[in-house]
């Protein structure tokens, strides 16, 4: 009981982790039409300047603080001198740019932070354990990250859907010579869209890293993740984003924790062993192809054109 | 029709040289030379491989590293299991590259566009994690190949310039087959869904089948190019299908000239010499190649052979 309501938590702090990285991911795709492949890139940056900040400062709030407004501003550099003339080219040619992109913040990182990961210790009264249910106990920074990720979720949804902003990035993204021609500067939304992407991207890098170790190449995994949770959601639809970055939160953590077990009791421990790490990273993909055989556009996609 | 010599004669000399490299590398004594080149033309034949579906076909993978490693851990497993023979290990790797590619090729073209391209991806990447689960056969780590494919006498893959006149005899066949297949009817009706499917399905031809078996063909050639890759390094590990090696394989592609058929070596040529010659310079070689690729992306249209075309008219 423990273990899986334990588990059941991790899975959706995972989920919500990964939805702020899918979000940044699909609104920029959504909008702009642009896949970004460095968008990883970001998540990583996230986390390596939130280590920088943190041990300069030695706060971990105001690290964590210093590193979004860096990660947004280093976003909003990034498209105004390499992503903007991007736009309206082909997605190949995206592709490459920013696989580009990520071998050059891969190589910077190396130069300028060496090629040992960094760690981000926590404040002490981010690890004591939560009592959440009577004898059930949870890290109060897991739940820490469930509470900003739901609200940040919250956030882009009102931010998107009730203000005068957030109606302009949803015109944007379903006629941009339109909301061109009413006079609105559709250049400087593109910025503001991308670099809302690139923080959220961070925040999501700099919230993981105390967990794991800040690492060259951090953002490409979990990037491939990201990606699933997109085709899963449908492009452009960050509802989908929201409900599948859960889903496969869950999946990919209950079946790691219980496929193990699972498998135990139908096959014999020495095939089960080594059965089991496969299946279950293989689990999201089995379950992307599932959706794709039903649904190939995704489960939510937006509604465009 | 200046133009189409230029790029002609361009290719015609890096062919030579290609073909008479073993030569400079005995008179010169320069072994390392002919090992770059062996890993240069069997990543070649991969580009070539992706070009069939990309260029030709429109189908944007993002996952051709995965035949690299089916191809590479045919032969590495069936090693291990003591199956050297070559008779053996290259059917069955091109046989295990073919089904992958069937599989993956069925749902994935279920998608259009930049899907294709996270899908592929993604089970590629799916590929990757399933090799590194794979304990008996040394998972993260990889796996040593202790013994190289034994051809029988016919060809004697531990001897250096055999093996690289293997590798050169490869990829010129697939390159052969490519042509034929670009040229052939069922080539044409692929070329023809590439630039309208929806024209293509109202006269009549069912395009997904065609995309299919230009993928089926593609994934193959491709895990030729693996069974080879592991000979060379007589070693495989999940590394070979890290997604960023499906990138690389694109980038020379690309940077070769999307679309013609032997853009692709010349693109590996290229991407690989360059590599390791920014690598020579500077430990920090991406930092270089990073930006070089986002400017090839945004002023370098048609790749090499595109530039060579312009360069012919003048």
């Amino acid at each position: 009981m423990l273990l899986v309501v334990e588990q059941f938590l991790n899975g959706l702090q995972f989920g919500l982790l990964l939805f702020l990285l899918a979000a940044g991911l699909t609104l920029v795709f959504g909008i702009m039409d642009l896949v970004n492949l460095a968008h990883g890139s970001l998540y990583m940056m996230g986390a390596y300047f939130a280590a920088t900040f943190a041990a300069w400062t030695g706060s971990f709030l105001l690290g964590a603080l210093m590193a979004l407004g860096a990660t947004l501003v280093l976003g909003i550099v990034l498209e105004m001198t390499a992503l903007r003339h991007l736009y309206g080219r082909d997605h190949l040619d995206h592709v490459l740019a920013t696989f580009g992109l990520i071998l050059f913040f891969n190589e910077a990182v190396r130069l300028i932070w060496g090629p040992a990961g960094l760690a981000l210790p926590l404040p002490a009264w981010l690890t004591v354990p939560v009592p959440i249910l009577p004898g059930i106990h949870y890290p109060a920074y897991r739940l820490a990250i469930i509470a900003v990720a739901l609200l940040v979720a919250l956030l882009l949804y009102l931010g998107v859907m009730r203000t005068r902003i957030g109606m302009l990035i949803r015109a944007g993204a379903s006629n941009r010579e339109m909301i061109g021609a009413l006079g609105i500067n559709i250049k400087l939304l593109y910025t503001l869209v991308f670099g809302l992407g690139a923080a959220l991207a961070g925040l999501a890098g700099l919230m993981q890293a105390p967990i794991l170790t800040v690492q060259i190449g951090m953002g490409e995994n979990i990037l491939i993740l990201a990606f699933v949770i997109i085709v899963i959601g449908g492009i452009g639809s960050i509802r989908g984003a929201f409900l599948a970055a859960i889903f496969v939160g869950m999946i990919d953590t209950l079946g790691r924790a219980f496929l193990p077990n699972l498998l135990r009791q139908v096959l014999s421990g020495a095939a089960a062993s080594t059965a089991a790490p496969a299946l279950s990273s293989m689990l999201i993909y089995l379950l992307m192809a599932m959706v794709l055989v039903v649904r190939p556009e995704g489960l939510f996609p937006a509604h465009r054109r | 029709m200046k133009s189409l010599s230029v790029s002609k004669a361009v290719t015609a000399l890096m062919l030579a040289g290609l073909v008479l490299l073993p030569l400079y590398s005995s008179l010169s004594g320069n072994i390392f030379i002919l090992t770059l080149f062996t890993r240069i033309i069997i990543l070649a034949l991969a580009a070539a491989s992706l070009n069939l579906i990309m260029g030709f076909g429109g189908m944007m993978s993002f996952g051709h590293a995965a035949y690299l490693g089916i191809g590479g851990y045919a032969v590495g497993m069936l090693a291990q299991e003591g199956v050297g023979s070559g008779f053996i290990q290259f059917p069955v790797a091109l046989a295990a590259s073919a089904i992958y590619a069937l599989v993956i090729g069925a749902l994935s073209l279920r998608t259009r566009g930049v899907y294709f391209i996270m899908i592929t991806l993604a089970f590629a990447q799916m590929a990757y994690y399933v090799a590194s689960g794979l304990a008996r056969y040394g998972g993260d780590d990889g796996l040593t190949i202790y013994k190289r494919s034994d051809f029988s006498g016919l060809v004697d893959l531990s001897n250096r310039t055999q093996f690289y006149y293997l590798c050169l005899a490869c990829l010129f066949g697939v390159i052969f087959l490519i042509w034929r297949i670009v040229n052939s009817r069922f080539g044409l009706v692929v070329q023809g869904l590439r630039s309208n499917e929806q024209r293509m399905q109202a006269i009549g031809f069912p395009a997904k089948r065609y995309q299919l078996v230009c993928f089926v063909i593609s994934g193959t050639m491709c895990g030729l190019a693996g069974a080879l890759l592991a000979n060379n390094t007589d070693f495989v590990s999940p590394a070979v299908m890290y997604w960023t090696r499906s990138g690389d394989l694109m980038v020379m592609v690309i940077l070769g000239g999307m679309g013609t058929l032997f853009g692709p070596v010349m693109g590996a040529v290229v991407f690989l010499l360059l590599e390791e010659f920014l690598s020579q310079i500077t430990e920090y070689w991406a930092l270089i190649m990073g930006p070089l690729l986002l400017l090839i992306v945004l002023f370098g249209r048609g790749g090499i052979m595109g530039m060579l075309g312009r360069a012919g008219r003048g």
